[in-house]
């Protein structure tokens, strides 16, 4: 048959050398290169005590916004929703009453905001559609855990903490990569 | 007519001369027709379809005197006529200037063209505010297919936006006056489907403004049209305000025996699982009402905003939507369910329910009818679950 590419290596089928017939050589090679590494720098490391940095663009678990004023951005405008590969993401909206105002930055919000972390794929594209800076990949993995129950992540497990009554924790959940400009 | 015998033959003679020129010649974009006397450079385009045919915002073909407003339909003409070859020396409205014997329309050839409707949308893209992800006409409006295809990414203007005070123009009708691009639509359909027309554009110039003088409700059997015609969100549906996007709906068409005098039953609902969310007329494709039997299609009030329940409607079918649209994604394009393969493959034995969704979820809750709900869902309605 016409060989498709020239990367074809014939198979070496002379009989094995007196040297090679001992095997005692090839034992102490390869055991003197299984010995070297123990004094080579390990590349692992202990999680979760030690932590490898984050690199600028990994994906984690989303959070929802909140303005300076711990206003929730989300207005429920379903881009996440449609945009998103796996049909993680579901919601509800509801308009907003005299006197929420403080809760919510626009008429309509969240009432329910759902995240099914079984089928997110944590590619991104609900951070990529939302117009309102709502939702973010932050540096954080999800949690693992013995229920899927568990992993229906609802507007409470997912909201960042109140910026102002919660500040520290709020400074915690932006993480440490450069912020984007917000253009408003 | 008169009645007497001589104008009686004068007109016979001159249908007959119609008879005779039956048709005109125009060419747009390259592309001849023939179209009878009297068609509009808009609606020939129409009847050649596809790109050639300039957008409207303002003209609708089912209301008499719409159009001439939003310039977004301008065309250039190259040559008036066979027997007069001048170029018109402006850029005209297609919508309100009728074909001539030979005309020569250049619509996407033309550079001037694409240029002053880039301008036109940038200007009515000046006042409207860019809250789509919070109108409920995203998804459907026009004016955002429009932004799309000729919107500039940002805005030139520096000024704040005009705002209105808010006003309630009654139960089921949702005014949002910072959108409204002034098209008069609305009025149109006031007058001419409604006996009575108790709203209008009011104030000059920025001020312009649609409103009920003096706060009047809009009770007309026939006023939920206006939602239909309204090409923005400045008209919207109040018992389908915020229950979803529209792209999360499934359109079908269903009928039903309406009594209301001039309601031709037909519609198209916007479902969500079994329940009807919204009920509209049925679209062409130029986004108007469909004509049936040569007459619009106008639903009443009580077909789209009481109508709420699915046993009240005979479904026909699927709406076709064309596919460049956001409402057709993530859809079946049948009305039947897939079947559950694993019980009958597995000899009657039900698949093993690892979890029941609806047991850990707060969303789409099967026993939650937000189609019973006359208004926006509010943060009470959410609490139970």
């Amino acid at each position: 048959m016409q060989p498709l590419t020239n990367k074809i290596k014939q198979v070496d089928r002379k009989p094995m050398t007196f040297m090679e017939k001992l095997y005692l050589p090839a034992i102490f090679k390869g055991m003197t290169i299984t010995f070297s590494h123990i004094f080579k720098k390990k590349p692992t490391i202990n999680y979760p005590e030690k932590q490898r940095p984050f690199s600028p663009v990994f994906r984690g678990l989303q959070i929802l916004n909140r303005d300076e004023e711990g206003r929730e951005n989300c207005t429920a405008c379903g881009l996440c929703a449609v945009a998103c590969p796996a049909e993680a993401i579901t919601m509800e909206a509801a308009e907003r009453q005299q006197g929420e105002e403080h809760l919510y930055k626009e008429e309509k919000y969240a009432a329910k905001y759902e995240i099914n972390m079984l089928r997110c794929i944590f590619c991104g594209l609900c951070e990529e559609a939302c117009p309102k800076d709502a939702i973010y990949l932050s540096e954080t993995f999800t949690p693992a855990d013995y229920q899927r129950k568990q992993f229906i992540y609802s507007k409470d497990d997912l909201l960042i903490p109140h910026p102002k009554e919660n500040p520290d924790a709020y400074q915690k959940a932006l993480g440490n990569r450069p912020q984007k400009v917000s253009e408003n | 007519m008169l009645h007497c015998g001589l104008c009686v033959k004068e007109c016979l003679e001159y249908l007959r001369m119609e008879e005779e020129i039956k048709t005109i010649k125009v060419t747009i974009d390259n592309i001849t027709i023939d179209v009878a006397p009297g068609t509009t450079i808009l609606n020939a385009a129409r009847q050649i379809g596809g790109d050639v045919t300039p957008p409207a915002m303002c003209y609708y073909s089912k209301l008499d005197g719409s159009g001439g407003k939003c310039r977004t339909c301008l065309v250039e003409v190259a040559a008036g006529s066979a027997a007069d070859p001048r170029p018109m020396p402006k850029l005209v409205a297609s919508c309100r200037t009728g074909v001539m014997d030979g005309m020569v329309v250049k619509n996407i050839t033309s550079e001037k063209v694409t240029d002053a409707r880039n301008g036109v949308v940038e200007f009515l893209l000046l006042n409207h505010p860019l809250d789509c992800p919070i109108c409920d006409q995203a998804g459907e409006c026009h004016l955002q297919d429009l932004g799309y295809e000729h919107g500039k990414e940002g805005t030139r203007y520096q000024f704040a936006r005009r705002t209105f005070k808010k006003e309630d123009i009654g139960p089921y009708i949702q005014l949002h006056m910072t959108r409204c691009i002034l098209c008069y639509r609305c009025t149109y359909v006031a007058d001419q489907i409604t006996q009575k027309r108790v709203h209008g554009v009011i104030d000059r110039g920025d001020h312009a403004a649609i409103s009920t003088y003096i706060s009047k409700a809009i009770d007309n059997d026939f006023s939920g049209n206006m939602i239909d015609v309204c090409p923005v969100g400045a008209l919207t549906d109040k018992t389908f305000r915020f229950k979803n996007r529209v792209w999360f709906t499934k359109p079908v068409d269903a009928h039903r025996n309406c009594t209301t005098p001039g309601c031709c039953g037909k519609a198209t609902l916007w479902l969500r699982g079994e329940e009807v969310f919204r009920v509209t007329a049925r679209k062409d494709q130029w986004g108007e009402v469909q004509s049936f039997d040569g007459k619009p299609g106008w639903i009443c009030n009580t077909c789209r905003f009481e109508t709420k329940k699915t046993e009240s409607w005979t479904v026909e079918g699927i709406t076709t939507i064309s596919r460049h649209s956001v409402i057709g994604l993530n859809k079946y394009k049948t009305l039947e369910m897939p079947k559950e393969t694993v019980k009958a493959v597995m000899k009657g034995t039900d698949p093993k329910l690892l979890m029941d969704i609806h047991s850990v979820s707060g969303v789409n809750k099967p026993d939650t009818h937000l189609s019973e709900l006359d208004r926006a869902a509010k943060s009470d309605d959410f609490k139970n679950n």
